[in-house]
């Protein structure tokens, strides 16, 4: 298309809202003239019936309209396509549908209410309203009533709370997962179960992305003076990914989260959970999952499926793109692949170079 | 001033309606002197009111353009590369920076800008002095100061938007580290900077505002108003203004904190950093997550900022038009009461995943579904006044039912997300954005045109076209529940809030297929706004004349003044009150006004 027919094509469409304008606004008009000449009493019966009449269509089309809604969007939402994928999740599908009984129905109820009434007690010519100003009764049944609704929510809502917050059982695969703009790293302890130590001076974006402090070092605080920093063994064997993280079916898995620089977050819908990564304060999720990745393309009939980790705290102009994924396997499947990852310790520092590197500052690694 | 004023009624318009007050004359009033640098409440109230309408337009034109981008992603808009440049619309696409940037400022306008002070600013402006029989605000003079503080900050704000590196682009909430590193984000750089001035400012502003209407309540009310007599609307206004008062100044210390962090070093916010392309720096002990406390302690009284003046007119509308008091008055001030107590209470379940206490955690979710108490009594009282009511379908009612609809379906999801449990799920998804579009966004919107349609014979001497207003209403009611219902599966789907692009996610992209429809909803509910806007000031000129005092037979006190007010009010004596302002439909009578004294036989309610 040339450019002279994109510019036409624009004046078109303004021209023709320009001319809806202008005739919604004549008829407005002439309707204002023929409600003076009718009188304001004529005319606001006869808007009055039209409104009215709107109002119940209203209610009747919209209460349409939410069940199509529900029909045709129900089936892309986490519940209905694949459901819960972890033992929390299950939990907190039950209580959504709990809240969407109880809210559904209050919802139905009180605009059916609204706009019968707003129907039903028009003015008409000749009625009396009802003197109606006060009842401690009536007020007294709906404080009472939602009250004691509210009360059964914050239950089953504090009990699933709690058990979602509270410790990770002692058996969850650790993981730790940190957050940086705009990707995810992850990390497991290795062999010897242990997370080395790591302080934000140490990394190097290249060979060092979580700061490991594997090996010594001097670095300058804010304040100028040197801080001796001890290599600690246990980083040796840690594991550093990117991108993807395995998770085994059937075992728990801790999340220690952790940020770079600004607050993320992790967000997994399937498996119902989240929790912000925010630098400087350490913070953990656990969950059980239920379903493999690949019994999950088969739930939801999607070969392309997917456990995406989304970032979920606005965290700069990439966000909408920090993206991870959790690879959940079966046991024998996670085990081939940790056998397979190698200590980043090593990649850094081949084997033959190591000891030369470590002895940088052999005189604090020894005391 | 205020005496002056009572003794010099010197409003134009006054004469060439010929209303009742022709005995007092002329005076050296300039054009800016009345317009301009005005100490007229009346007069600050519609500065306040086109202002935020400027802002309204804003504020939607950045939506409809962030909304171009999610709802055509893969579509190329060139006219908008020649339209905005370069930064903004890159080969006809709306950029990520662009589009943050206008997420960022559209919520920041909104919130601020047009749902505080263009709706509180309007109205607590107007109708306090002339509901509760006075001449003008305590001190008109910080009334004044109040506007073009206000107009400042929209200035600055305005400002940000043409600077190198664009406006702000971190989310209006502005959470550090973020929003404290230029380096993390070219929208922290002097787009924040201009964004902290221009809050700073319209805090300042509000709080000149909100001390005043305070003080205007509780101490120059007219012989006989008792504060129960009060019309609901002054009850809401004042809890408005109380709530604002207390939190704003929380909100200051917040953003000067962050200048200090930004500009001169500190570590109030900032901890362990490392950012790409710079490096490790130098701040160790802060905690990002003080600022969340802060901001929130804010933030969750500004969102009742934004609704409690709605409800007050919207309960005031519902009455007056169903010819029939208001139901239950005094559970009606108490659940005001309840809610300005309780909005100070909840605000950590903005953070229910920020690593909070667990404990302190369920302890929020408690007060926060208390919230929900008082919303009930509201809803189930304004159901009351229509029953058996006899209900005229004023523009002005039309918006207020539509106020309670969406009051409704807004505050119950509430529930779902004040459940922490719930809201680890549904948080930063689109769930959230329709709870709190359709909760606080349209319903008070609906509020402030309720009100709009309601006084605007009261500012102008005039009526709106009400065939426009019926038109306004239905697109507008329709339209935004077309937009905002279906945005809650998409918050169920799991589809995060703030994405500029959704195509790269497995999970989401099916789900984000209906943006287009939103999008479009979005932009002829959009243009139904501009409708509204010109009937607006077409009817300022050129509207039906009002020709009598009291159109709506109403009971409240702005209805006695004569048809065109000057400074000042009432030319003569301000009139005594008897009674409540509820009197519809008692004893066989209509209505019976405010300042009508008692009957020998009236029946007691
Ligand atoms: C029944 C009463 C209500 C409850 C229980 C409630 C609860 C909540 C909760 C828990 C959140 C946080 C959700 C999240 O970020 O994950 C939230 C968000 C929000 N609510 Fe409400 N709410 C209620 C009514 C209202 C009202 C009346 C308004 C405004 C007039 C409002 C405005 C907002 C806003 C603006 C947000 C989002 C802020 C943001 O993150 O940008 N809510 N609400
Ligand atoms: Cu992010
Ligand atoms: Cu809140």
């Amino acid at each position: 298309m040339g450019a002279t027919d994109y510019i036409m094509q624009m004046f078109l469409v303004l021209a023709v809202i320009a001319l809806i304008f202008l005739v919604i606004f004549q008829i407005s008009k002439a309707s204002e003239y023929v409600g003076v000449l009718k009188g304001a009493k004529e005319s606001r019966k006869q808007t009055n019936k039209v409104n009215g009449f709107l109002m119940l269509a209203f209610m009747v089309i919209g209460l349409f309209g939410v069940w199509y809604c529900n029909k045709i969007l129900a089936p892309k939402t986490q519940m209905f396509n694949g459901g819960p994928a972890s033992e929390q999740g299950l939990k907190v599908d039950s209580m959504l549908m709990t809240t969407l009984a109880i809210t559904g129905v209050v919802f139905v109820f009180t605009q059916v209410l609204l706009f019968w009434f707003a129907f039903k007690y028009q003015e008409k010519e000749g009625k009396k309203v009802y003197f109606f100003a006060h009842s401690t009764k009536l007020e007294l049944l709906w404080t009472v009533v939602p009250a004691i609704f509210l009360t059964v929510l914050v239950v089953i809502g504090l009990r699933n709370w709690f058990s979602f917050t509270s410790e990770a059982p002692a058996n969850a695969l650790q993981v730790e997962i940190t957050g940086k703009q705009f990707g995810w790293i992850f990390r497991y302890a290795g062999k010897d179960g242990e997370f080395g130590k790591k302080y934000y001076r140490m990394i190097d974006a290249a060979d060092n992305s979580l700061g490991l402090i594997w090996k010594d070092t001097i670095v300058n605080r804010s304040n100028g003076e040197p801080q001796q920093l001890k290599d600690d063994k246990y980083t040796h064997d840690d594991i550093v990914v990117e991108q993807t993280m395995y998770a085994i079916k059937g075992r728990p898995v801790k999340l220690i989260i952790n940020s770079r620089d600004v607050i993320h977050d992790v967000g997994l819908t399937h498996f119902r959970m989240k929790m912000d990564a925010v630098p400087g304060m350490p913070t953990t999720l656990w969950f059980t999952p239920i379903y493999t990745t690949n019994e999950m393309k088969e739930r939801t009939n999607n070969p392309n499926f997917q456990y995406e980790i989304s970032c979920d705290q606005m965290c700069g102009n990439g966000h909408y793109s920090m993206k991870g994924v959790v690879e959940v396997v079966t046991q024998a499947e996670y085990d081939v692949w940790a056998a397979k990852q190698k200590p980043k310790y090593l990649s850094v520092f081949p084997p033959a170079e190591a000891p030369k590197t470590d002895t940088t500052k052999a005189g604090i690694a020894k005391n | 001033m205020i005496t002056e004023a009572v003794l010099h009624n010197h409003d134009v318009r006054g004469h060439d309606v010929h209303s009742e007050d022709h005995h007092e004359h002329h005076h050296h009033e300039t054009f800016i002197s009345k317009y301009v640098f005005s100490m007229d409440h009346k007069m600050i109230a519609k500065q306040f009111l086109i202002t935020g309408m400027v802002w309204a337009i804003v504020g939607g034109l950045m939506s409809v353009l962030f909304r171009l981008q999610l709802g055509y992603p893969n579509e190329s808009f060139p006219w908008l590369e020649d339209l905005l440049g370069k930064w903004w619309a890159e080969k006809g696409h709306i950029t990520p920076q662009a589009y943050y940037a206008l997420v960022t400022t559209h919520g920041t306008v909104l919130v601020f800008f047009v749902l505080t002070a263009g709706l509180s600013g309007t109205f607590a402006n107007f109708l306090i002095p002339l509901q509760i029989g006075a001449r003008d605000m305590a001190s008109p003079f910080m009334n004044m100061l109040s506007y073009w503080f206000f107009f400042l900050a929209g200035v600055v704000m305005m400002c940000s938007i043409f600077v190198e590196n664009g406006p702000f682009s971190g989310g209006w909430t502005a959470y550090p580290p973020l929003s404290a590193l230029g380096d993390a984000s070219p929208g922290s750089k002097t787009g924040m900077d201009l964004w902290l001035t221009s809050m700073s400012l319209f805090i300042i502003s509000s709080l000149l505002g909100g001390l005043n209407y305070i003080a205007t309540v509780l101490n120059m009310r007219t012989k006989g108003m008792s504060m129960t007599r009060l019309p609901l609307t002054i009850w809401a206004l004042f809890f408005t203004a109380v709530l604002g008062v207390l939190s704003f100044p929380v909100l200051l210390s917040g953003c000067v904190l962050l200048i200090f962090d930004r500009n001169f070093g500190t570590s109030f916010y900032l901890s362990d950093l490392f950012v790409n392309g710079v490096g490790a720096l130098p701040n160790e002990g802060g905690s990002a997550i003080l600022f969340q406390h802060l901001f929130w302690f804010l933030g969750h009284p500004e969102v009742y900022i934004i609704l409690l003046p709605a409800m007050g007119m919207v309960s005031e509308i519902l009455s007056v038009n169903s010819r029939k008091p208001i139901f239950g008055y005094m559970a009606m001030v108490g659940s005001l009461f309840a809610i300005a107590i309780l909005a100070f209470l909840v605000w950590a379940h903005h953070m229910f995943v920020t690593g909070l206490n667990p404990f302190l955690g369920s302890v929020f979710v408690l007060l926060t579904l208390l919230i929900a108490v008082p919303s009930a009594i509201k809803v189930f009282n304004w159901l009351t006044t229509l029953w058996k009511g006899s209900i005229r379908f004023t523009p002005a009612m039309m918006f207020a039912i539509g106020f309670v609809s969406l009051f409704i379906s807004g505050g119950l999801t509430g529930i779902w997300l004040g459940n922490s449990a719930l809201d680890i799920h549904l948080h930063d998804t689109y769930f959230v954005v329709a709870h709190f579009h359709i909760v606080m966004g349209v319903a008070s919107m609906f509020g402030m045109f309720a009100g709009i349609y309601h006084w605007f014979p009261k500012m102008y001497g005039k009526y709106l076209n009400n065939t426009l207003g019926y038109i306004h209403f239905w697109a507008t009611i329709v339209g935004a529940y077309l937009i905002f219902w279906p945005m809650h599966y998409q918050g169920l789907a799991g589809m995060p809030r703030r994405y500029y692009d959704f195509s790269n996610w497995e999970s989401f992209k099916d789900s984000a297929s209906i943006n287009a429809f939103l999008s479009t909803i979005a932009m002829i509910v959009f243009m139904v706004q501009l409708l509204f806007l010109f009937n607006f000031f077409y009817s300022i000129f050129k509207g039906r004349k009002v020709t009598t005092k009291n159109p709506w037979e109403s009971n409240t006190l702005e209805w006695t003044t004569p048809i065109n007010p000057g400074h000042g009010n009432w030319p003569g004596e301000i009139p005594e009150v008897h009674r409540w302002a509820y009197d519809y439909g008692k004893d066989g009578k209509e209505f019976i006004p405010q300042d009508v004294p008692l009957g020998h036989d009236e029946s007691q309610h």
